[in-house]
């Protein structure tokens, strides 16, 4: 069941379409990775939908409906969490205080119980490893705080979520956590969109990929029916680019 | 699964370290201290290194009259940090906490004995004065993004003409000894049975709520505190109040005015650990984008912050011209700006934001004060105060630095 689906989404900053005429559906359960090269107009995408930019034209559907997301708080009140590639964690509150910050339970009476309950399991609900939720943030691996943040966006209920980048500056072991967190979602029926450089993240966890070139659609591929190849000439919009020749070479030598 | 569910939902990863019972707690404190996050420790050790020295130098500081005085000296300064500490928690500053204590004597001295209104609504003016200083302040920080450090520079100097003016050529009004706000600051005492009440309630009234909260943990399947635990520390606090009270009564006892101080810092620290909007002060602290998205209205945060630290400042001056029995051009200048701040730095604000205590307030003013009573005990001029008084707040900001790489190479932020 499609979740989230765009039609015709275009925008333009001045003189310049960052985005034309752009098709995007998201089913519950389902990762799409977005893919393409830097400008190709993945962040752009990735504003509109958290309502930081509207769409200049367009539709959206969300749930069957047609909607129109103005700021981040309509997004997030749809259900359309966003987890930016900064993370957004204040480093010296702890993992409870930054999971449920803006959003505390009995604001005159801190009820720190039923957060730490909360937190728990939410953090369980994800098979998060994190051994505990009253260290601050500063004390957790990159990893950990990714963990963090996508449970924090896990707290508003949302149908979609949307992850700018989550392996990017990761170790090995560590964007194996996040790709387990991710087959996670999908598992609890979310529809998450993953904005991603990284092929073999790509080919590890989604579903589908949609590739964006110069803002345009430049084709969706089952990722199960395609190959990196297939995937990066799509990107770069031909057979014979930078990436296949240095392939060339290295099988030639 | 089945093996661990016996342990609670907060102990049940196997990498986390963990003795319980008593031991276990001391055991955290020391860990705790190592990985740099020092608490109250530089504090403590710092006034027991200063009294000893100062105790050795002249024997009459330690005594119970000497240190009843000092409790009354450090009330009217210790509110004016308690201000800076908020301010500090959000990562910005106010320079003028000074004159608009100064300025807010004066507006007193001047409603209450110059026009004749009844003291409370003096009281009441200057205050509301003060609040409507931080709400400035707050305003031109958040609409034209002007550094908090120039916006209260600028105070510092308009508001010290502003005193000068609403003074007069006279330069100094005098405050009636017999009226109720000169004796709460120089005669009240609380009295002997009531001040014992007062170091009971407090430790049964620790007692019970940390008990209740760890019930409340206890039925939530998470870790908490033992008894045994909460027993000890109430014990010890009560022990140590108790002391104290007893010490003090020797001579004059526990003023009403350090009662008053230290009712402020109580309602501080619950309002910056147990309400959301203390919550949303250490998140600005601490990475203001963030709190930003977490849909904080970081604005109004910054104003509240101002407008607390600014009517501190009034209530601080009041109390110093009340203690003084007069309000004159002096009032709020030479050293109160920067003892407020080195009070509130030494009691472990850090200068970078998003950490620090209302506690901190309190211990903080008490060794500033007593560097400063010790001094002039010593008959030592005032230049040697300065000095001394600077090294010590150097000294602290070290610490604060010093003990923030710990943190960060500790992973303790």
């Amino acid at each position: 069941m499609t979740v989230l689906s765009l039609r015709g989404i275009s925008k333009t900053f001045g003189a310049v379409a960052a985005l034309t005429d752009i098709e995007l559906d998201v089913a519950a359960g389902q990762v799409v990775a977005v893919v393409g090269d830097n400008g190709a107009g993945k962040s752009t995408l990735v504003k509109i939908l958290s309502g930081v930019h509207p769409a200049d034209a367009g539709t959206i559907t969300f749930e069957g409906s047609t909607v129109e997301i103005h700021s981040p708080a309509a997004a997030h009140k749809l259900g359309i969490a966003t987890v930016f590639q900064d993370l957004a964690l204040c480093e010296n509150l702890n993992v409870i205080q930054n999971l449920f910050l803006g959003h505390e339970i009995r604001p005159l009476r801190l009820n720190d119980v039923a957060m730490e309950t909360r937190s728990w399991e939410l953090l369980r609900q994800l098979s998060a490893k994190i051994p505990s939720v009253r260290v601050p943030v500063a004390a957790l691996s990159g990893g950990q705080r990714q963990t963090v943040a996508i449970a924090r966006s896990l707290l508003g209920d949302p149908k979609v979520i949307i992850l700018d980048e989550p392996t990017a500056a990761l170790g090995v072991a560590q964007t194996a956590e996040v790709l387990n967190l991710v087959e996670r979602l999908r598992e609890n029926g979310l529809g998450v969109i993953m904005i991603s450089h990284n092929m073999a993240d790509v080919q590890a966890v989604a579903d589908k990929v949609a590739v964006l070139r110069l803002g345009r659609n430049n084709g969706v591929f089952d990722v199960g029916q395609v190959s990196t190849e297939e995937i990066i000439a799509a990107i770069t919009g031909a057979t014979d680019n930078v990436v296949s020749r240095r392939n060339q070479r290295g099988a030639q030598s | 699964m089945s093996a661990v569910t016996s342990e609670p939902a907060d102990r049940q990863d196997e990498r986390l370290q963990h003795r319980g019972g008593l031991r276990g707690a001391l055991a955290d404190v020391v860990a705790r201290a190592r990985g740099g996050d020092l608490g109250v420790i530089p504090v403590v050790v710092g006034l027991v290194v200063i009294w000893t020295v100062l105790q050795v130098l002249n024997p009459i500081f330690l005594s119970s009259a000497n240190l009843v005085n000092l409790t009354l000296e450090s009330a009217a300064v210790g509110v004016i940090a308690l201000g800076i500490v908020c301010v500090l928690l959000v990562g910005q500053i106010d320079l003028s906490v000074g004159s608009v204590s100064g300025l807010s004597g004066a507006v007193l001295a001047v409603l209450f004995v110059g026009e004749g209104l009844p003291v409370w609504l003096a009281i009441l003016a200057s205050v509301l004065m003060g609040a409507v200083v931080g709400w400035l302040y707050g305003q031109l920080f958040n609409r034209f993004g002007v550094p908090s450090f120039v916006i209260t520079l600028a105070g510092l100097l308009a508001f010290l003409g502003l005193q000068l003016y609403v003074l007069g050529s006279k330069g100094s009004i005098n405050l009636p000894f017999d009226s109720g706000l000169v004796n709460f600051a120089q005669l009240d005492f609380v009295p002997s049975w009531l001040s014992f009440a007062f170091a009971v309630i407090a430790a049964g009234w620790w007692f019970v709520s940390g008990y209740l909260h760890a019930e409340e943990r206890r039925r939530a399947g998470l870790s908490a505190r033992g008894t045994l635990t909460l027993v000890v520390r109430s014990v010890v606090l009560l022990a140590v109040l108790a002391f104290v009270v007893w010490y003090l009564g020797q001579t004059r006892g526990v003023g009403w005015m350090f009662v008053f101080f230290v009712a402020l810092v109580l309602i501080m620290h619950y309002l910056l650990s147990r309400t959301k909007w203390g919550r949303s002060v250490y998140a600005v602290g601490g990475n203001v984008e963030a709190a930003r998205r977490a849909g904080i209205n970081v604005r109004a945060v910054y104003t509240s912050v101002f407008v607390l630290c600014s009517t501190f400042a009034a209530v601080g001056g009041i109390l110093a011209a009340a203690r003084l029995a007069a309000a004159n051009q002096s009032s709020g200048g030479g050293d109160v700006n920067l003892n407020a701040i080195a009070a509130a730095v030494i009691g472990g604000t850090s200068l970078f934001g998003g950490r620090g205590t209302a506690f901190g307030a309190l211990l903080g003013v008490i060794v500033i004060q007593s560097i400063s009573s010790g001094l002039t005990l010593l008959n030592l001029d005032s230049s040697i105060r300065f000095v001394v008084t600077g090294a010590v707040l150097l000294l602290a900001v070290i610490v604060d630095s010093v003990s923030r790489r710990s943190r960060t190479s500790h992973g303790r932020a």
